[in-house]
């Protein structure tokens, strides 16, 4: 199973990110290579709608589950129609969350959190 | 004659001065623009109400016209289309309406579907004419509804007030674009000033002949007052702190309407309005 966690530097060493679709970086974890790549995330830049991009970068790569503080609603619409699980952080340490996920001891993440688009951008 | 007036945040009594003015005049048309937060109504509870839906075009997609090249998810610069397991998704709330994937889509697989935002009520109230924009909540965008509201006014009676959304936003050069004079609201305070100046920077911007009331006046120095003559900015009024304007206001009544002092003091403004709006030109080129 391939998870991506929303990270905020291209290094193992790096804390979890906030935000999802506006955080720099994806860590993309193999559960069962135990390999880990990083991700640029594209739709950091974005005026509008960075967590419908960026969803759908993850989607594009195959991923199964995400691992995220928190998730918009419209991006946790695009991961749930493409069937990817979304976990909830328990801190802002990697290894901390990719262990809990071997254990299967990640909570589902439930809070989703309406948009904000349009307050602000434009 | 139109009339914009306008201020840099809400509760300066932009609504004040508008319901004021339109109500003293013979005959006007209240144009509330404030489309987030209308309360223009609340004072003049207009008879013979009528409403009319205001929608824009969103796209949908036909899946078995879709070849899935995912053109339109590229172009879109909103994001507010995703390819997921072959499907388009649009999402309504974040598409702005701009039509690019409809036309752009080499299989023509887009149709239009309207989206309602929000409507335009219609009614009167004595000698005014009250017109009401209303943005649904959590809609992106309230300019279609001004652009409504703007375009049915070609015949409208001499003074026509234009109650503006607050701030200095797009929404807001949509609302003033066809004023022919511009009224800034200021409170007697800094951040009063801070936000007299956001609102005076756009009039000099859409070059609009303008000038400053003063609201919530007490004795002793005025920092919004300073400004204007440090800018030389005209200030054509000034409506004094007092308790009984306050709470006509609160019981939302036009004070005009009920108090022969504010009836002078919003014509006297009303006068001076007129002839500065008049030749504008010459006042401010
Ligand atoms: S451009 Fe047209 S054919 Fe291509 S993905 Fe979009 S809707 Fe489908
Ligand atoms: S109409 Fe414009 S904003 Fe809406 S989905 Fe199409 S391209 Fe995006």
């Amino acid at each position: 199973m391939k998870v991506a966690i929303p990270v905020d530097d291209k290094s193992m060493s790096t804390s979890v990110s906030q935000s999802f679709g506006r955080t720099p970086y994806y860590l993309i974890y193999d559960t069962d290579s135990k390999e880990s790549v990083f991700l640029d995330n594209s739709a950091i830049a974005s005026q509008g709608g960075a967590g419908i991009k960026a969803a759908q970068t993850i989607v594009d790569s195959n991923i199964n589950a995400i691992i995220t503080p928190q998730c918009g609603e419209n991006a946790a619409e695009v991961l749930k129609t493409a069937n990817i699980k979304l976990y909830k952080t328990i801190n802002f340490s990697v290894q901390d969350n990719i262990c809990a996920l071997n254990d299967g001891k990640l909570p589902v993440l439930e809070d989703i959190h309406p948009g904000f688009h349009g307050h602000g951008g434009n | 004659m139109k009339v914009a007036v306008l201020s840099g945040k809400g509760g300066t009594g932009k609504t004040l001065v508008s319901v004021n003015l339109a109500s003293v005049a013979k005959e006007s048309l209240y144009i509330d623009c404030d489309v987030e937060e209308p309360n223009g109504h609340l004072f003049f509870k207009p008879k013979n109400y009528a409403s009319e839906s205001i929608a824009v075009k969103i796209p949908i997609s036909d899946e078995k016209l879709c070849s899935g090249c995912r053109k339109c998810v590229e172009f879109c610069k909103f994001n507010a289309l995703a390819f997921i397991i072959n499907k388009l998704i649009v999402f309504e709330n974040v598409c702005h309406s701009c039509g690019g994937c409809i036309l752009l889509c080499p299989e023509h697989a887009f149709r239009e579907k309207d989206k309602p935002i929000g409507q335009v009520q219609y009614g009167v109230s004595e000698n005014v004419t009250v017109m009401t924009g209303v943005l649904n909540p959590g809609e992106l965008s309230g300019v279609p509804i001004i652009k409504k509201l703007l375009q049915d006014i070609v015949n409208g009676p001499e003074l026509i007030m234009i109650d503006c959304p607050p701030g200095s936003a797009c929404i807001v050069m949509e609302s003033i674009k066809d004023a022919d004079y511009c009224i800034l609201v200021a409170e007697p305070t800094l951040f009063g000033v801070h936000n007299l100046n956001l609102v005076y920077e756009l009039v000099k911007l859409f070059k609009k002949p303008h000038g400053v009331i003063l609201n919530k006046c007490v004795e002793g120095e005025n920092p919004a007052e300073k400004f204007c003559i440090e800018k030389d900015i005209k200030v054509i009024g000034q409506i004094p702190f007092d308790s009984a304007l306050g709470t006509l206001n609160s019981n939302a009544q036009i004070s005009v309407r009920e108090n022969k002092k504010y009836h002078d003091l919003f014509s006297s403004i009303l006068q001076v309005v007129t002839q500065e709006g008049s030749h504008e030109t010459v006042t401010n080129p």
